[in-house]
């Protein structure tokens, strides 16, 4: 069967040696067994991230979206754009629905595009990674290459803010959606359901500039995970798991608490189920280790 | 930057709802409001802001202009959108946020010091230099931004989380002589300097 083509974004933190890099190994093997096929886009740039408003205003941050959207439309024709950050997803498709919807700020858009030898349409769909999984794979076909049911493990679905609001996954509501729990039943592991900071927000990028404010946040979203007798947390965002998972040593130093529960992807637990190593979920990347997980890939 | 703002009071007098409404992004929405505060109530760190989205954009009709813009109350806002699926007007709110503290800092009004406009701004610098993000040469500068003695404080205090990310494979250290980066920097800086200059340009700020 021919592989499914997508224009891959994979954004700043997901490059080697970068705070998210066992993201995008870990997509490997669910990629193969899913017939995906990720074709990075030539030369892509940052999207600006949640906080590049400060600086930034409106049109440069579009200007940076509409350059990854003109090269994925130029390079890769006819395919769609898939990120699998929710930051880089986010401000991608929010640049494609106002260019989309005001002619004018397409205008401006191409005139500062030119600069950098580039139009765009505006024919790309930008689209998350989960999407691609629930809507283009679907769950039967997903729970087909599990070799290792997970069921040993009880897992807190994480899905925070911005895979969530303001687009979110269709169909799916904004204050409980059930999407990551099926991805975590699917893989045979039982999905912590009473989990009550499922939508709950890290903090964001706040975690750098207010880290007090944001490690309050970080302490419920992990000890509401204890209090459910989860495992582990799974997310599919890149800045929750890095927040959620790197300061609570921090919290565990100001606070006298003991958090130390691990923090990984969907896609890792996903290689795991589907018969990859440790080193093919990229499970070294963890600074909390994931033994649960370790000990079921072998 | 004072000048912009003599500028921009000259221009608008007393009427600073048409001054958003022209110059905010998507400003134009803050008269849907209806005051109903659920933004307020749905913010993660809703308590630490002096006002509320609900009383900026009451404040906003009512002139309260420095009031507005001098407050760090939009730089609490972490992009969680909690605020924008639940309006039921459907205000835009987090960029209506976004937009105000944009402008705020474009005027030189948002407060000095304030951590979340520093890093901001040390964030946009550092991905437009090479088109993508240097996460060690950025946490370096959050750390040494309050002068040097204060980084190396901050440096360490942070050391160990460092360490084991370094240890984990998520920070290279060898960023700091480099590191990712696109081919076309020219063409991205060049790209979003006009950029700016078109929506100065639209904005009255040029």
């Amino acid at each position: 069967m021919a592989k499914k083509q997508y224009a891959f974004y994979p954004g700043c933190s997901s490059q080697s040696g970068a705070s998210a890099a066992n993201f995008v190994p870990s997509l490997e093997l669910v990629n193969e067994k899913l017939g995906i096929q990720f074709n990075e886009i030539p030369d892509w740039n940052c999207c600006g991230a949640s906080i590049g408003y400060g600086e930034g205003g409106e049109l440069p941050r579009l200007v940076l979206n509409a350059r990854n959207l003109a090269l994925a439309e130029q390079h890769l024709p006819g395919q769609d754009m898939v990120s699998g950050c929710p930051a880089c997803w986010l401000a991608t498709r929010e640049t494609a629905e106002r260019l989309h919807e005001f002619d004018s700020l397409l205008a401006e858009t191409n005139e500062a595009l030119k600069e950098a030898g580039l139009n765009l349409k505006g024919t790309v769909k930008a689209r998350h990674m989960v999407e691609v999984l629930i809507e283009d794979v679907g769950f039967d076909a997903m729970k087909a290459p599990v070799v290792k049911p997970l069921d040993t493990l009880k897992i807190a679905g994480y899905v925070g803010c911005q895979t969530n609001r303001p687009f979110g996954i269709a169909g799916e509501s904004f204050e409980n959606p059930q999407y990551l729990d099926k991805i975590i039943e699917t893989i045979g592991a039982e999905p912590a359901t009473k989990y009550e900071q499922k939508v709950t927000c890290c903090g964001g990028a706040l975690a750098f500039s207010e880290p007090e404010k944001a490690q309050k946040q970080i302490r419920d979203i992990v000890e509401s995970a204890y209090d459910q007798g989860a495992d582990l947390i799974v997310t599919p965002c890149q800045l929750c798991q890095a927040n959620v998972e790197i300061y609570q040593s921090e919290i565990n130093k100001k606070h006298g608490t003991k958090l130390n529960l691990p923090v990984v992807y969907y896609s890792q637990l996903m290689t795991v189920a589907y018969g990859g190593s440790a080193k093919q979920a990229g499970l070294g990347g963890q600074l909390i280790r994931a033994e649960k997980l370790e000990k079921i890939a072998g | 930057m004072s000048d912009l703002n003599t500028q921009a009071v000259t221009r608008y007098k007393n009427n600073f709802l048409k001054e958003v409404e022209e110059r905010v992004e998507d400003g134009h929405m803050v008269k849907m409001c209806m005051q109903c505060g659920v933004c307020a109530g749905s913010c993660p760190l809703g308590p630490h802001w002096e006002h509320s989205p609900q009383k900026i954009f009451m404040m906003i009709r009512a002139g309260k202009r420095e009031d507005v813009l001098r407050s760090d109350s939009m730089w609490m806002c972490t992009s969680c959108y909690n605020c924008i699926v639940r309006c039921p007007r459907k205000l835009p709110i987090t960029h209506i946020m976004h937009g105000l503290a944009n402008y705020a800092h474009r005027l030189g009004l948002a407060p000095k010091g304030q951590p979340t406009r520093e890093i901001a701004k040390l964030f946009w610098d550092n991905l437009v230099k090479t088109g993508r993000v240097n996460e060690l040469k950025f946490s370096l500068a959050m750390y040494f931004k309050d002068g040097f003695g204060q980084g190396v404080k901050n440096a360490m205090a942070m050391q160990g989380v460092g360490l084991g990310l370094v240890k984990a494979g998520r920070l290279n250290p060898m960023e700091i002589i480099g590191g990712h980066k696109c081919k076309d920097q020219s063409g991205i800086q060049k790209m979003v300097a006009k950029a700016r200059e078109i929506e100065d340009r639209r904005r009255g700020l040029a």
